[in-house]
């Protein structure tokens, strides 16, 4: 009961109007549908909207990651579509695919995934290289980034000088160089101590109220599930329940 | 540029693992160039061996005269030839001989031979005859004295400065006879030449065979060995159809059948060689496929596109390849320079079948700059053909099964 006033709270701070970033209709996802097919996302129907921090929750095998992998443009669903910014991705290409991942998602992943070799710096640029960003541009954002995640000091550090937590800002930091519209993160914190969660989760949190960066995140984690503003949680690839339809409800 | 940067970051990431694609790659370099290289030396070797024996690298007779041996096949050797001859690009020297058989004689022991004239000092300058000296002295132009081989000194028990009697048919028909002091011995590798040869000078042959400014040959050598056919055609065609040009090749096709032989073995060893390069570059690609795959799915998924991870490591194969081919040339240049001053002596059978041929057993290795150039190229052609394989991997690539643990 105290988790749910949480998140009605949460949801009665989230503004009004605001456009939508992710439609996603009637999406499915099957596995062996010749033999025995097994659902991995089940006719699931997704809206968000511009500056949302969402959590997708669910156990194991529940179809969490699948579903951000169908978002993200990464799989492709056997049925339904998914709209990004008006675009419907299920017809694009692979290769016009990850044109579109570049320009407008940010990836957050489990165990950081940063290049070895670069430093953070590097990491962080090169995203915007993909980009074809001029250097100043580039200058001026890595400057403006490293002050967020408040890793000025590491610019020059490599992933293995720097701890797990500070690996995952970095990669919030790449995953934002690009500007994108929403950032995906499948279970940003699961690698991270408490301490490092929770500044991860803080400074996520300010990204989102101050540059109306809109986040979806699939996690167990509780800590995460608490900053939420949105949960939504889904069972055997089917969404059994959502905050903001409570929200909805209760307005 | 960046992806440049960034490929040669991505090389040391796993030091070992490149340290031993790039060591793969520099022995599979020095291997082939001083396999290449001591082929190559070998049969020039064999083919300057040759040369300085006896044949020249072409020469010149009158037509007929390689089917019927004959003095009677000789022709006038006047300037008017010899000028024609040294017109021709790429003709260094030439020389005269005047060749026949004679009965040679010591009084008790009778030995049919061949007999031959010569320009002393030009003939050195071709067939480095004085270098085979093994006792007394060299031929001037005006003596009236020969030089004999060693072998066939033996067999008529004659000494130096001994009297050597001649007894042979002369040009057109006419009585040969003469007796000349024995001025020096000569030795040959080849044992035919040992056994059979003696030299005086062309004026002195042709007052003994009644043959005056006659000449059954012409000697020639040449600047650029690869350009011998093409030398041997414009001679040709420079002195017209009453002469015939014939190179080493067509003169001793034995030696040429055998160079053949060994050339083609060869290449069986440098097929092998190369299978073993590719297997070694190959495997490494693998590893870098199996162990980058998830890197890789995830370069995919936050917007790098197939084609810029496929240059990304097109490059570094390349930089791993080239590293190895340049460090492998530069290792194999005083590899093979010291193999050639001081060259692989070869004792048991090999020396034995080379002495046949009148051979020392001695295999160096040659320096021509080709040889570097060409297996560098190759090996390094091997090597990026095979990182073509990434790139195949990549374009089937699926970031999410990628990324699976």
């Amino acid at each position: 009961m105290q988790r749910y006033m949480k998140i009605v709270a949460n949801i009665d701070k989230e503004p009004v109007n605001k456009e939508t970033v992710i439609d996603a209709h009637n999406i499915s996802k099957v596995y062996n549908p010749d033999t025995i097919p097994v659902y991995a996302v089940n006719n699931v129907h997704l809206h968000l909207l511009k500056g949302e921090f969402t959590a997708l929750v669910g156990p194991s095998g529940s179809g969490k990651t699948t579903l951000l992998n169908l978002i993200g443009g990464l799989d492709k669903p056997d049925s339904g579509n998914i709209y990004i910014n008006g675009v419907d991705i299920t017809q694009l290409s692979s290769g016009e695919l990850i044109d579109f991942r570049l320009k407008n998602i940010g990836f957050v992943f489990q165990s950081f995934n940063l290049i070895p070799v670069l430093t953070a710096k590097e990491n962080v640029e090169f995203i915007m290289l993909l980009q074809g960003a001029g250097r100043s541009e580039r200058d001026d954002r890595i400057k403006q980034l490293f002050r967020q995640i408040q890793l000025e000091d590491k610019l020059d550090s490599r992933p293995a000088q720097l701890s797990g937590g500070q690996q995952q800002r970095v990669a919030v930091a790449r995953a934002l160089a690009s500007k994108p519209r929403f950032v995906l993160a499948d279970e940003p914190t699961a690698n991270l101590d408490s301490q490092s969660a929770s500044n991860l989760l803080d400074i996520m949190a300010k990204l989102n109220k101050e540059e109306d960066i809109t986040f979806l995140f699939s996690t167990h984690d509780q800590r995460v599930i608490d900053r939420a503003r949105r949960v939504v949680r889904l069972v055997d690839g089917k969404i059994v329940s959502d905050s903001a339809a409570v929200a909805t409800e209760h307005a | 540029m960046w992806l440049v940067k960034l490929s040669w970051k991505n090389i040391w990431r796993n030091k070992n693992r490149s340290m031993i694609t790039i060591a793969a790659i520099f022995f599979a370099v020095i291997l082939s160039v001083v396999a290449s290289s001591l082929q190559d030396g070998i049969f020039g070797n064999l083919v300057k061996n040759i040369v300085s024996f006896y044949t020249g690298y072409i020469q010149v007779h009158k037509k007929g005269y390689w089917d019927e041996q004959v003095l009677d096949n000789s022709f006038r050797a006047d300037r008017h030839v010899t000028r024609k001859i040294l017109q021709v690009k790429n003709i260094t020297a030439v020389t005269p001989r005047l060749e026949s058989f004679a009965l040679i004689s010591s009084g008790d022991v009778t030995k049919g031979g061949l007999v031959v004239g010569i320009d002393p000092a030009k003939e050195n300058d071709i067939t480095l005859l004085k270098q085979k000296l093994v006792q007394g002295r060299y031929l001037s132009d005006n003596d009236r004295t020969v030089l004999i081989a060693q072998g066939l000194a033996g067999r008529l028990k004659l000494k130096l400065n001994d009297t050597v009697v001649l007894i042979g048919q002369g040009y057109h028909g006419v009585m040969a006879a003469g007796k000349y002091p024995i001025k020096g011995i000569v030795k040959f590798g080849s044992p035919d030449l040992n056994e059979r040869v003696l030299f005086m000078p062309i004026s002195t042959a042709m007052d003994l065979y009644g043959a005056d400014s006659m000449a059954t040959s012409y000697i020639l050598s040449v600047r650029d060995i690869a350009k011998l056919q093409s030398t041997a055609a414009d001679v040709q065609s420079s002195l017209g159809a009453d002469y015939e040009t014939m190179t080493w090749e067509q003169i001793m096709p034995d030696v040429r059948q055998h160079i053949q032989a060994d050339t083609n073995s060869m290449k069986y060893i440098q097929g092998i060689l190369y299978l073993l390069i590719c297997f070694g570059i190959f495997g490494t690609l693998l590893m870098v496929m199996v162990e980058r795959k998830y890197e890789l799915g995830m370069l995919i998924a936050i917007g790098m596109k197939k084609g810029r991870l496929a240059v990304l490591l097109m490059l570094e194969s390349m930089f791993t390849v080239i590293t190895g081919c340049v460090l492998g040339i530069l290792v194999s240049i005083p590899v093979v320079y010291y193999l050639n001053k001081y060259p692989l002596r070869m004792g048991g059978e090999t020396a034995k079948a080379y002495e046949k041929f009148g051979f020392e057993a001695v295999f160096p290795t040659s320096i021509d700059a080709s040889n570097f150039i060409t297996q560098g190229l190759i090996v390094m052609g091997v090597g990026l053909v095979l990182s073509l394989y990434p790139i195949y991997k990549i374009i089937r690539l699926d970031p999410v099964t990628a990324m699976k643990r």
